[in-house]
């Protein structure tokens, strides 16, 4: 049943081929139905390939489906193939899984917006897309998927587009992508050039024979460390675009912009992770890359690091929660460096677990709240919204690392890497965790406990959604009668409650699994089922290898540091008065885009605009318009041949007749 | 006694161009016209004669050619001069410089 691989690809694309076609007719809840059943179906197709998959040895788990020939030029022969290996399959079925939860949940969030299909249409795309991207046996067709991602990240950031904000918002996460894509698209140009070839199985050795060792110098033309090395820091360089690294993060904190449900699936479970799948797919070659290993722990060290310090300071419920994930996005690449692929991987899953089921709280709580999103005009929702605080807890504890949550087992193993690394990362790592469990404390603490500030509040609230009703945000849930443009005011006052069904479904279900998720790569027992499932891909070697008595301790040690953040970030933000602890540097988020302003845009600027006004206005226009005259001018003089008397006209045929009578009279001659 | 060749060609000389001088001095459309015939039967001449000087019919067949286009050039020619006489009488070459109506 392998074959049902086809089928992952297909419903999402037939969910948005329905959906662009017929989605205005379809209406509100239908559209989002459809697009649902698409993903869940393709869920569904998912499982099936993966139990298949699993039924077979694990020398015997990889197949590669052509679909159709995407274009064979000369030397260069693409399919669009469809790659099914343990990788491809682990990362297949988190997309579709959380996919489907926060279609679900998106049906109650995007309830009476005036583009609810419009969503759906991008929603299903972007899921398509995704598939492509980690489903696709060549690098091509994963780029086809990777700026297909880009491209409705792009239209759902900006999906209020009325929002000058979120335009600018949405203009900014495409720019930004694209500075990376140039280095996937030169890394693709060197493994060409090198190999002939874009095929994973090509580039990265003959996977299907699960003997991942050696697989290069098996290879036609065993590869450089330089090639290697160019290779993997090329595409380490589109990586650090889509997921967010330094220097590139700074479109993430800008694309909160968009709807919560896409926060939580694109720019937290799902696209940005796509970096960090690219870095563990070309794990064969990292092998022979030692410089880009460094360069990947040490940027994602320094990314969780950063991201971290500045989740700490922000007011912004969602703006800290994509600081949170920046930084639990260098966590993954750190893993990745440090030649630790499957707990890469294992994080990634655990994330996309609590961090979507974070942000899918985050949004319950605005839609509570009439789209108020500062963390400063919460406090106290624990009472009114008990089903979404409970949730949001278990999040806030995965993400903390507390055990046995699955944030633990995946950060733990992570840094064991970091530790078997350099020290001066594991310490990083370390102080990092530390923050983490502070920042999202501090969270938990100024959103759900202490005080209600939102009465007094409320009037800013009620204002604010009544400036997105009038341009055209949906409105809140449970306003009954309420059409959207009205706001109510008699409902103002209302106490904000837990959404609907299909909200808090998901909901519950993320939580389940944010729990339980630690549980598919258990470190005892013979538990360690990612491990096992994906280690046939990566070079042998890579695993950990220090002593169980060091690994307690140091899981001992992160938890104790986990613990102390916990606790610092509760007593310190439950209190009525708020301590000024968010310097401005912080909260500005250490001024970077501000640097980045002045550093690239205004010599860009400035340039720009002595193109504009010189090149422009005098080279480019002054020949344009040179011609013109030149033209009017002769044009001018050579107007009075054209008489219109006969005579003129004759005398000329004359004139011309002798000259040339002459001239052939006199060459006849000579 | 017969007339030599040249005289011919000489003649025909003469008469293309006192079509050639009358169409550039001359203003009234229709003697223009007959100078335009009148150069186009000197040719016609020199075909012919240099027919007979050098016993090859196909310059009085190109003569015949020249006729029977000539007789249509007329038909419309003076078509167009009738039409213009009829819209202003007595108008010359010059009046009509312009391409308008």
């Amino acid at each position: 049943m392998v074959n049902a691989a086809y089928a992952i690809v297909a419903l999402p694309l037939l969910g948005f081929i329905i959906n662009l076609v017929s989605g205005r007719r379809l209406g509100e809840p239908v559209a989002g139905w459809v697009g649902t059943v698409a993903a869940g179906g393709s869920f569904v197709s998912t499982l099936i390939v993966w139990v298949t998959m699993l039924g077979r040895p694990a020398a015997n788990r990889f197949s590669d489906l052509t679909i159709f020939t995407w274009f064979p030029v000369a030397g260069l022969h693409v399919n669009a193939g469809i790659l099914v290996d343990p990788l491809s399959m682990t990362m297949a079925l988190f997309v579709t899984g959380v996919s489907t939860a926060i279609h679900m949940y998106s049906i109650g969030y995007m309830h009476r917006d005036p583009g609810f299909d419009r969503f759906f249409v991008y929603l299903n795309l972007f899921l398509f897309s995704m598939i492509v991207l980690v489903l696709a046996d060549n690098f091509l067709f994963s780029f086809l998927g990777w700026e297909g991602v880009g491209f409705c990240s792009y239209g759902l950031v900006g999906f209020w587009f009325q929002r000058q904000t979120a335009a600018v918002a949405a203009k900014k996460a495409f720019v930004t992508n694209r500075v990376g894509d140039v280095g996937f698209l030169l890394a693709m140009f060197l493994m060409f050039a090198h190999f002939g070839s874009l095929n994973y199985s090509s580039v990265l050795g003959t996977l299907s024979h699960g003997h991942a060792t050696g697989l290069l110098a098996a290879a036609p033309g065993a590869i450089k460390g330089t090639t290697a090395t160019a290779i993997t820091l090329l595409l380490f360089l589109g990586a650090v675009g889509k997921s967010a690294q330094i220097p590139l993060y700074i479109w993430l904190p800008d694309a909160m912009e968009g709807p919560t449900p896409i926060s939580a699936l694109i720019h937290a479970a799902t696209m940005v992770t796509a970096g960090v799948y690219l870095m563990v797919r070309v794990a064969p070659l990292l092998h022979y890359a030692h410089a880009t290993s460094w360069v990947i722990a040490c940027v994602g060290a320094g990314t969780a690091l950063l991201a971290a310090t500045i989740a700490c300071s922000q007011d912004d419920i969602k703006k800290a929660l994509a600081y949170s994930t920046v930084s639990q996005l260098g966590y993954m690449f750190l893993a990745v460096g440090a030649g630790d692929y499957v707990d890469g991987v294992f994080h990634m899953l655990t994330h996309a677990f609590f961090k979507a089921l974070l942000f899918l709280a985050a949004g319950a709580v605005i839609h509570a709240l009439a789209d108020h999103q500062n963390m400063k005009e919460m406090g106290g929702l624990r009472k009114y919204l008990p089903i979404t605080a409970i949730t949001f807890g278990v999040g806030w504890l995965a993400i903390s690392g507390i055990p046995p949550l699955a944030g633990f087992w995946s950060k733990d193993a992570v840094l064991s890497s970091a530790w078997q690394m350099s020290k001066v990362l594991w310490v990083i790592g370390v102080f990092t965790a530390g923050l983490t469990a502070y920042y999202m404390s501090r969270q938990f603490a100024l959103v759900f406990t202490g005080q209600a500030r939102w009465e007094e509040a409320r009037p800013a609230a009620v204002a604010s959604h009544e400036h997105h009703e009038a341009e055209g945000h949906g409105t809140v849930e449970g306003h009954e009668g309420t059409g959207p443009g009205l706001p109510a005011p008699a409902h103002a006052e209302a106490r904000p409650k837990d959404p609907t069904w299909t909200m808090s479904v998901p909901l519950i279900v993320l939580a389940i699994a944010a729990v339980l998720g630690g549980g598919i790569n258990f470190p005892a027992w013979h538990m360690d089922f990612l491990t096992r499932f994906l280690s046939p891909l990566f070079p042998a070697g890579t695993s950990v290898t220090i002593s169980t008595g060091t690994k307690w301790a140091l899981s001992l040690l992160t938890t104790a540091v986990a613990l102390t953040g916990l606790g610092l970030g509760l007593s310190t933000w439950r209190t009525a008065e708020h301590p000024r602890l968010e310097p401005n540097f912080l909260r500005r988020a250490w001024y970077f885009d501000a640097l980045v302003s002045a550093t690239v845009s205004g010599p860009l600027r400035l340039a720009a605009s002595g193109l504009a006004f010189v090149m422009d206005r005098k080279v480019v226009d002054g020949l344009v318009n040179g011609t013109a005259r030149a033209l009017g001018a002769s044009g001018r003089v050579l107007r009075h041949l054209q008489n219109g008397y006969v005579r003129t006209y004759a005398l000329g045929i004359g004139v011309g007749l002798v000259v040339l009578l002459t001239y052939l009279t006199f060459r006849v001659g000579n | 006694m017969t007339v030599p060749g040249a005289w011919y060609l000489v003649l025909a000389a003469c008469l293309f161009g006192i079509g050639a001088v009358g169409l550039l001095v001359r203003r009234n459309i229709l003697v223009m016209y007959m100078c335009i015939e009148l150069m186009l039967n000197a040719v016609n001449l020199t075909f012919v004669t240099f027919s007979r000087m050098l016993n090859d019919l196909g310059g009085q067949d190109a003569v015949f050619f020249i006729l029977v286009v000539a007789a249509a050039e007329v038909v419309v020619g003076l078509g167009i001069i009738v039409s213009i006489y009829r819209r202003r009488s007595g108008a010359t070459a010059d009046d009509i410089s312009s391409l308008k109506g």
